[in-house]
């Protein structure tokens, strides 16, 4: 391992924000992502059964 | 543009292509593209930021913060491949009128929008300790900011029609206009001088030392894998909504 420590890990040099703040609004991102496209997919799918029920 | 697709069905009759430019025959394609995309997605990122963390060595100028780079580059090159994929599939859809082509279009802006997100940012990020800046009005950042614009912008069009066809033809119009803006992104480092800093991945010549540069190329192929995914997933999305009548689609639900 090329850190001395976990400690030394997450402080990145004493750049820590900078690094942690761009992968954390990646993971955001991501997460807001498959949420958007799950509750989408959802709502399709609904509307089919929807149509569905008509006659 | 007024070819219906009977016509075009004859002009292409024969050709594998084709079989597949019918969402019903692309919807389950497209499911096992997305799959294979999300594991592949998964698997790259863990080994891509094992060697990026892990391996790769503390930077002689920047220190650590240059690992920054394993997203901020894979996330910028998206943006911009994503935009030029987009603009094919909306020329696509005008030339040859495939409703698929179109939906293709659709499925690959809030993707991009998001990687020009995730480059700017993580660049804001990066400038700060590096350029004591978060921001400045240069050609890179300006001309990716202008990319951001042009997602939102097509975006909006694409949904502001009542006629999704109306809204498939002014939205594939921004596309294609718009896509003179990748080129400018890509050589505004070369065509002015700017604070951001020169390609450092050039083919034949990469001035990376050669591990960092190898989990900042398989963290773009993760990212790529993810944007097809993604891709992929709201296509289906898509087909669903768009195809809502027809019998195999309601087949699906039961």
């Amino acid at each position: 391992m090329i850190w001395e420590s976990w400690s030394a890990f997450w402080d990145m040099g004493g750049r820590g924000f900078f690094v942690w703040g761009s992968y954390g609004a990646l993971l955001i991102a991501i997460v807001a992502e498959l949420m958007a496209l799950r509750s989408a997919r959802k709502k399709a799918l609904e509307s089919v059964v929807e149509l569905k029920r008509l006659p | 543009m007024a070819r219906t697709e009977q016509q075009s069905n004859d002009r292409f009759q024969g050709r594998w292509f084709w079989r597949y430019a019918s969402p019903a025959a692309f919807y389950p394609v497209a499911g096992r593209i997305e799959k294979l995309s999300w594991a592949l997605a998964a698997i790259l990122a863990i080994v891509g930021l094992y060697i990026g963390f892990f391996r790769a060595p503390t930077d002689a100028q920047q220190g650590e913060v240059y690992r920054v780079i394993y997203i901020h580059v894979p996330a910028a090159w998206m943006a911009m491949i994503i935009y030029l994929a987009m603009a094919f599939w909306a020329a696509t859809g005008l030339v040859l009128g495939t409703r698929l082509s179109f939906m293709m279009s659709h499925a690959l802006a809030p993707t991009g929008a998001i990687m020009a997100v995730i480059a700017l940012w993580t660049g804001a990020l990066w400038g700060r300790p590096t350029w004591g800046t978060y921001w400045v009005w240069d050609a890179r950042l300006t001309s990716t900011l202008i990319l951001f614009f042009l997602y939102v912008g097509y975006i909006a069009l694409a949904a502001a029609f009542d006629d999704k066809k109306k809204g498939d033809r002014a939205s594939a119009l921004i596309a294609l206009v718009g896509a003179v803006n990748v080129p400018i992104i890509y050589f505004s480092v070369n065509w002015w001088n700017t604070l951001h800093q020169g390609s450092s991945v050039r083919p034949g010549s990469s001035s990376m030392a050669s591990i960092m540069l190898t989990a900042m190329l398989i963290m773009t192929f993760a990212f790529w894998a993810y944007c097809v995914a993604a891709a992929m997933h709201r296509l289906r999305t898509q087909i669903i909504e768009r195809e809502a009548e027809t019998k195999w689609v309601k087949e699906l639900v039961k």
